[in-house]
C-alpha cells in the first residue's frame, strides 16, 4: 500500500507552562486511502499525548470537534484530510477565550443560547395525546432543529465577535426562530418581545459566515431575516 | 489539596437520556438536582440514536402495548423480566405524549399525529403481520430527542456540572452508596458530591471493540465505578452488534433503512435475507441478522469495502424524496463516510458492536440490586437507568427503538421513585467514612504517579484486539478461555502503565486513562459471563454450544469483580408479568 506524509501546524496553549501560545508542527506518513481530520488528530494525540482537543460521537452530530481549520471553522469528524492543503493548520475557534490548545471556553455562546428560551412554551392544558402539528406545519422546523451547538457558525461571525454579550448570535437566533416557527409554541409575543432592541438580532449584517461554515448546512442568516421581519410587523 | 463536598437532594452521573429524563423528573418536583457530566450534555451519544422509539400509540394501525410486549419477550429470547418488559411496554405511550408536549419535532403522519415507522422484531396480534411502532423524528430521534431534555431541563434549572468526571462511589458505612467522588475536567479539581440518591446513567461501553457504531465517550464509567464498589453486574456477555454500520467505519446506519423498504445484498446481488427469515426477511431481529450477514462473509458471498469484507444495503428503490424526507441523515453519514449517495449506490455495511444489553441490575423503579445468599437486596442509595442499567428488558437481545424507550420510561421511573422516597424519607443520609474518600482517590493517584511504564495506549489497542477476535458474533470456548487470560494478564499490566501527560488543566489524556480502567472491567466482566453461559441465546452465540438450553439457562448471570479474579453468580429471571398472562418460551421464528 502507497503512503503519503501528511503535514499539520497545530496552535498550542497550555496556561500551566506556556506564557504565550505558539503553532507547532508535526507530520506523520499514513497509507494514501482517505482519512477524517479526527482520526488525524487523534493520531498525533498517540505521538504526543499532551495535545488537546474535545471529541465524541465522531460522525457529525454531538458537535464536540469544532475547530478552525485552514481558516475555516468545522468539524475535524467530518473533515476529510485529502481536501485540505498542507500543511494543515489547525487552531481553536476564534473569537472565545482558549482553555488549552483546541479548546475554549463556551460559556458566552452557551449564554446567548439560554437567553431565547430554548424550549417549547404552551401554557395551554396538554391534551392525552399529542398535540397534532400537520406534515407542513412540522416541514419549517426542517433547517432548524438539527444544530448541534458547534459553535461554529457564531465564532465566525464579526458580530458575535465585537459583542458577545448583546447579540445573540447565529446559534441562538437560529433556535430562537425554531420555537417561533412551531405551530404548538404560544409564546410568540413574549419571545420576540425580549429581542426587541438594537442588538440582540438587528447587529446581523447579513454577511453570511454562518451559512459558509455550518457543517449541517443549515441557514442562520435566513432564520434571522424571518425573526427580522417578525420584528418589523410587530412595531407595524 | 482540600477537597470540596457539593451536596444535593440527588445526583445523576451522565446527561444523556436517561439521565436527563430523571434529573428533569427531579427538578420539576422542586428538590435540588444536580447533573455530573463529562461531557456538555447534547454532545452524549443518546444524540446518535437514528430510528426512533418503539411505544404502542397506533398511529398507523391499531395497536397495544401487549403486542409491544409480546414481541419485546421474545425479541429478549426469553430472559427479559416479564414484570419489567410489561412496565416499560405499558407506560411508554404516556411517557412518548410527555416528549411531544415537551417539544420533541416528532416527524407527523398526514392527519397529524406522531409518525411511526417499521423496524426490526415487530408485529401485531403476537407474531401477526409486521407492525410500524417506532415514532420518529425523520433520522435524527436521539439528537431531537436529547435537545428537548436538555432544554427543559435548563427551563427546570437542573444544576448542571459541565465536563465533570465520575472517578468513584462513596461507600457508606451502612453499606450503600453516599455520593461519588468526580474530577472537573478544566481544572483538575475534585470534588465531593455528597447525596442520599446517586442515580448512574453513564451509558454503554461499546469502546471495549474495536469496530464499534459507539462514541469515544462511551466507556462503561457507571459500570467499572459498581464493579470497584463491590456490587454485581448483571448479563454482560450480551453485546448487540448492529447488522448495519459503515464498513471500515462503524458509523451506525439506522435499522429504519430497511423498516422503510432497504434490503441486504450479497455479492451476487442476491437479497439473502429470504433465506435466513423468509417471513420477515431483512425486519428480522437485530442477531439474527448480524450472524445472516456475518455467515455470508464466511461462506465468500460478501465484498470488499474500506479494506473490511462486507454485504451492500440497498435503498435507492426507496426514491429520492422518501430518502431525503425519512432518511436525510443517512444520506449525509453515507455520502461522508461510505463515499456513496444511497440515492444511486449501495451502503457497504457489516455488523458493528453497538449495544451493551447487561449492565447494573435494577428493580424497575432503577433501584440498583446486589445479590446475597440467593436473595436481591436493593443497595440503599443507588440507581441505575439506561444503558448502563440492566432492568432487564432488553434480555438477550434489543430490539431496535427500545433503547430510547427504557431510556425515558426507566429515567422517569427512578425520577418518581427518588423523588417520593426523599418525601416519604426513605432515603437516610447515610455516613461517609473518611477512607472511603481516599479509597476512591488511589485510581488518579496511580495515574498521576506512573512514570515509567508501558503506554496505556498500546494496553487500550490490545484490550480492544482481543475483544474483538474472541468475543464477537460468534464466540466459541476454546478461544474465549485464552482471551480471558489475556485480558487478566492485561489487567496486570494496566496497574503500571504510565500516561505522558501529568497537567491539571484540560488532562484528557489522564480522562483516557482512567476510562480504560472501566473499559478494562467491563471487558473482564464480558469475558467471564460469556464463557460461564454455555449455551446460545440472543446475541450469545456459541459454535460450542450451538442450542438453546432453557432448562438451564433461562437466568441472569450476575458477575463480581475483585483485583484478583472476578467471580459469577446468577439471579433468576422474572417470567411473572404484572397484570398479563406470561409469555412462554418457544422457538423465535421471524
Amino acid at each position: 500500500m502507497t503512503t503519503k506524509t501528511y503535514r499539520f501546524s497545530i496552535y498550542r496553549y497550555n496556561p500551566e507552562c506556556d506564557v504565550e501560545p505558539y503553532m507547532q508542527d508535526f507530520s506523520f506518513e499514513a497509507p494514501s486511502t482517505d482519512m477524517m481530520l479526527l482520526d488525524a488528530i487523534e493520531h498525533i494525540k498517540v505521538q504526543d499525548e499532551t495535545l488537546t482537543f474535545r471529541r465524541s460521537c465522531r460522525e457529525g452530530v454531538c458537535g464536540s470537534d469544532g475547530m478552525n481549520i485552514n481558516g475555516k471553522n468545522g468539524l475535524a469528524c467530518m473533515t476529510h484530510v485529502s481536501g485540505l492543503k498542507q500543511p494543515i493548520v489547525i487552531r481553536p475557534l476564534p473569537g472565545f477565550p482558549v482553555v488549552r490548545d483546541l479548546v475554549v471556553d463556551m460559556t458566552q455562546f452557551y449564554k446567548q443560547y439560554e437567553s431565547i428560551q430554548p424550549y417549547l412554551l404552551n401554557d395551554t392544558i396538554a391534551p392525552a395525546v399529542e398535540r397534532l402539528q400537520s406534515p407542513k406545519d412540522r416541514a419549517k422546523l426542517d433547517g432548524l432543529y438539527e444544530c448541534i451547538l458547534c459553535a461554529c457558525c457564531s465564532s465566525s461571525c464579526p458580530s458575535f465577535w465585537w459583542n458577545p454579550d448583546k447579540f445573540v448570535g447565529p446559534a441562538g437566533l437560529l433556535w430562537a426562530y425554531r420555537f417561533l416557527a412551531d405551530s404548538r409554541d404560544n409564546a410568540t409575543q413574549a419571545r420576540l418581545g425580549a429581542l426587541d432592541d438594537p442588538y440582540s438580532v438587528f447587529r446581523c449584517r447579513s454577511i453570511m459566515n454562518c451559512v459558509q461554515v455550518c457543517p449541517k448546512s443549515l441557514n442562520p442568516t435566513k432564520a434571522i431575516g424571518k425573526i427580522r421581519s417578525m420584528l418589523l410587523k410587530e412595531a407595524v | 489539596m482540600a477537597i470540596n463536598t457539593y451536596e444535593f437532594d440527588a445526583i445523576i452521573v451522565g446527561g444523556g437520556g436517561a439521565g436527563m429524563r430523571a434529573s428533569l423528573q427531579l427538578a420539576n418536583s422542586g428538590l435540588k438536582t444536580a447533573v455530573i457530566s463529562k461531557v456538555f450534555p447534547t454532545r452524549s451519544h443518546t444524540v446518535c440514536a437514528q430510528g426512533g422509539i418503539t411505544v404502542a400509540l397506533g398511529n398507523m394501525h391499531p395497536d397495544d402495548w401487549r403486542f409491544h410486549m409480546y414481541d419485546t419477550v421474545k425479541g429478549s429470547d426469553y430472559i427479559g423480566d416479564q414484570d419489567c418488559i410489561e412496565y416499560m411496554c405499558q407506560q411508554a405511550p404516556a411517557a412518548v405524549y410527555e416528549l411531544e408536549h415537551m417539544g420533541l419535532p416528532f416527524s407527523r403522519t398526514a392527519s397529524g399525529h406522531i409518525y411511526q415507522r417499521p423496524f426490526g422484531g415487530q408485529s401485531v396480534n403476537f407474531g401477526g403481520d409486521q407492525a410500524a411502532r417506532t415514532a420518529a423524528a425523520a433520522d435524527r430521534t436521539g439528537h431531537a430527542l436529547l435537545h428537548t431534555l436538555y432544554q427543559k431541563n435548563l427551563q427546570a434549572k437542573t444544576h448542571f456540572f459541565t465536563e465533570w468526571y465520575a472517578l468513584d462511589l462513596i461507600k457508606s458505612t451502612e453499606g450503600g452508596i453516599a455520593g461519588l467522588m468526580a474530577m472537573c475536567i478544566e481544572t483538575g479539581e475534585i470534588a465531593h458530591f455528597k447525596s442520599r440518591a446517586t442515580i448512574l446513567a453513564t451509558g454503554g461501553a461499546g469502546r471495549i471493540y474495536e469496530s464499534t457504531t459507539n462514541a469515544f465517550i462511551n466507556t462503561g464509567d457507571g459500570v467499572g465505578m459498581v464493579i470497584r464498589a463491590g456490587f454485581p453486574v448483571q448479563d454482560m456477555e450480551m453485546w448487540q452488534f448492529h447488522p448495519t454500520g459503515i464498513a471500515g467505519v462503524g458509523v451506525l446506519v439506522t435499522e429504519g433503512c430497511r423498516g422503510e423498504g432497504g434490503y441486504l445484498v450479497n455479492k451476487n446481488g442476491e437479497r439473502f435475507m429470504e433465506r435466513y427469515a423468509p417471513h420477515v426477511k431483512d425486519l428480522a431481529c437485530r442477531d439474527v441478522v448480524a450472524r445472516s450477514i456475518a455467515i455470508e462473509i464466511r461462506e465468500g458471498r460478501g465484498v470488499k469495502a474500506n479494506g473490511v469484507d462486507a454485504v451492500l444495503l440497498k435503498i435507492d428503490q426507496l426514491g429520492a424524496d422518501v430518502i431525503n424526507s425519512r432518511l436525510p441523515g443517512i444520506r449525509e453519514l453515507a455520502i461522508t463516510f461510505a463515499h456513496v449517495d444511497p440515492i444511486k449506490d449501495p451502503i457497504p455495511v457489516v455488523p458493528t458492536c453497538h449495544y451493551m444489553m447487561g449492565g447494573i441490575p435494577t428493580t424497575m423503579h432503577g433501584q440498583a440490586l446486589t445479590r446475597i445468599n440467593d436473595q436481591d437486596h436493593i443497595i440503599p442509595g443507588l440507581y441505575a437507568v439506561g444503558e448502563c442499567a440492566c432492568v432487564s428488558v432488553h434480555g438477550a437481545n434489543r430490539l431496535g427503538g427500545n433503547s430510547l424507550t427504557d431510556l425515558i420510561v426507566f429515567g422517569r421511573a427512578a425520577g418518581i421513585h427518588v423523588e417520593n422516597a426523599l418525601k416519604k424519607g426513605d432515603l437516610p443520609q447515610q455516613t461517609v467514612d473518611e477512607s472511603q474518600i481516599d479509597q476512591a482517590l488511589v485510581r488518579v493517584n496511580r495515574w498521576n504517579n506512573n512514570k515509567d511504564g508501558e503506554s496505556f495506549h498500546t494496553i487500550r489497542d490490545e484490550l480492544k484486539k482481543i475483544m474483538q477476535s474472541d468475543f464477537g458474533v460468534f464466540r466459541d470456548g476454546q478461544y474465549m478461555q485464552p482471551g480471558l487470560d489475556k485480558l487478566d494478564a492485561l489487567y496486570a499490566r494496566l496497574q503500571n502503565a504510565k500516561i505522558n501527560d501529568h497537567s491539571e488543566v484540560f488532562n484528557t489524556t489522564r480522562i483516557e486513562a482512567l476510562e480504560l480502567d472501566n473499559l478494562m472491567a467491563v471487558a473482564r466482566a464480558t469475558a467471564l459471563s460469556a464463557i460461564t453461559r454455555t449455551e446460545t441465546r440472543g446475541a450469545h452465540s456459541r459454535e460450542d454450544f450451538p442450542d438453546h438450553d432453557d432448562v438451564n439457562w433461562i437466568k441472569h448471570t450476575l458477575y463480581f469483580g475483585t483485583e484478583g479474579k472476578g467471580s459469577i453468580d446468577f439471579r433468576p429471571v422474572n417470567r411473572q408479568p404484572l397484570t398479563v398472562e406470561p409469555f412462554q418460551p418457544k422457538a423465535r421464528v421471524y
